[in-house]
């Protein structure tokens, strides 16, 4: 963040462009260097939670599995607040069935 | 080409030009860095590879010089060296032109490495003009180099553009891949109206070659089928292209920065609105 995006936030102003391209450059090109289409991505996501969702109680609301590109490098982020822990997590031998 | 004895292949460099993206300024590039490296003492040789669409002859003001293309030089009919157009003024350049455009039907990856194999032997550096777009035009120019300047302009659409070519060329292996940054407003970056340097470095993750300001003096140099690089031009556009020649050749020559180039209060205003605060 810039001195002049910190005063453009603080006066409700619109930020300047530059940084709003390259947000927007930094998401699309997550997408395209993981060649994943949207219905894969929310394939995934919903498995991931689902799998999460055994062993903890998540916020379903507040969950976000997105990617993010940094160096040419993408990685698959994850923010999935936890509401408490479960008192019936399967144990392993029960899981490998 | 005759002249100089032949040097080994291996001695000769390469170098694709190309940006995904149309009219950011591939062309002009070549040209402009043509004529600067040949006017360092280069013998450099430049292939039009945009067969759809060429118009490197244009720009380098050969256009009523070309008797043979590669056409010719693929289907045997003439040697390599009828068909290379030599630059009057800089004879250390020469230009192998496109073929007709029906070239596109039966081009293949194996011709342009044909191609370039004539050609090396001659020169110490050959620049390829690669078409726009990631499809066959492109992936013919590809074919045959070795390390390649990927051009682009602080634009969204440039840079992801960009971006998809730079990951053909890591599949393809062609190693350096250094970037050109054209048609920079200096005014504009430094008020954050456009992608700055860094911004468009960062998301690429490429060495800088060059940083090329936008000049209206290469329109006019266009107009007259003459680069900037020709004449000894002192415009700021001259002056990056002949930069970007000398780092080609590994000569370290500092880059500008934009947002400096204003001087007085509002200048320094805009550079205190840019500090990074975290």
């Amino acid at each position: 963040m810039s001195l002049r995006d910190l005063i453009d936030h603080l006066l409700g102003r619109q930020q300047a462009s530059a940084t709003t391209a390259k947000h927007r450059l930094q998401l699309v090109l997550a997408h395209d260097r993981s060649d994943l289409n949207p219905e894969l991505m929310e394939q995934m996501r919903r498995e991931i939670l689902e799998v999460v969702n055994r062993y903890v109680e998540l916020d379903l609301e507040g969950g976000d599995v997105s990617l993010e590109t940094e160096e040419r490098t993408t990685a698959l982020v994850a923010n999935l607040p936890i509401r408490r822990v479960r008192d019936d997590v399967p144990t392993p031998e029960a899981s490998v069935q | 080409m005759a002249g100089p004895a032949p040097v080994t292949a291996s001695s000769s460099r390469t170098v694709l030009i190309c940006s995904g993206k149309g009219g950011v300024g591939k062309t002009t590039l070549t040209a402009n860095l043509g004529i600067a490296l040949a006017s360092q003492g280069m013998r450099t040789a430049v292939l039009d590879a945009d067969f759809g669409l060429r118009n490197l002859d244009l720009l380098l003001g050969l256009e009523n010089r070309i008797v043979y293309t590669a056409q010719e030089v693929l289907a045997g009919s003439c040697r390599l060296e009828q068909a290379m157009v030599k630059h009057k003024q800089e004879p250390n350049l020469a230009l192998l032109p496109a073929g007709n455009p029906r070239m596109l039907e039966w081009l293949k990856p194996e011709d342009m490495k044909t191609i370039v194999g004539l050609i090396k032997p001659h020169f110490d550096i050959v620049l390829i003009d690669a078409p726009a777009g990631i499809e066959g035009g492109f992936q013919n120019a590809a074919a045959a180099a070795e390390e390649a300047i990927v051009v682009t302009t602080p634009e969204v659409s440039a840079v992801r553009d960009a971006d998809r070519v730079i990951g053909l060329l890591n599949t393809r292996q062609v190693e350096p891949i250094q970037l050109v940054l054209n048609r920079v407003r200096p005014k504009m970056m430094a008020s954050q109206e456009m992608l700055g340097v860094t911004d468009v470095t960062d998301i690429l993750a490429l060495p800088l070659l060059g940083l090329v300001f936008e000049d209206e003096q290469v329109i006019v140099s266009t107009n007259r089928g003459e680069p900037l690089t020709l004449n000894g031009s002192q415009s700021p556009a001259a002056i990056a292209y002949n930069n970007v020649a000398r780092r080609l050749q590994g000569e370290e020559v500092p880059l500008p920065d934009p947002t400096k180039q204003r001087r007085g209060l509002r200048a320094t205003m805009r550079q205190l609105m840019q500090t990074k605060i975290f």
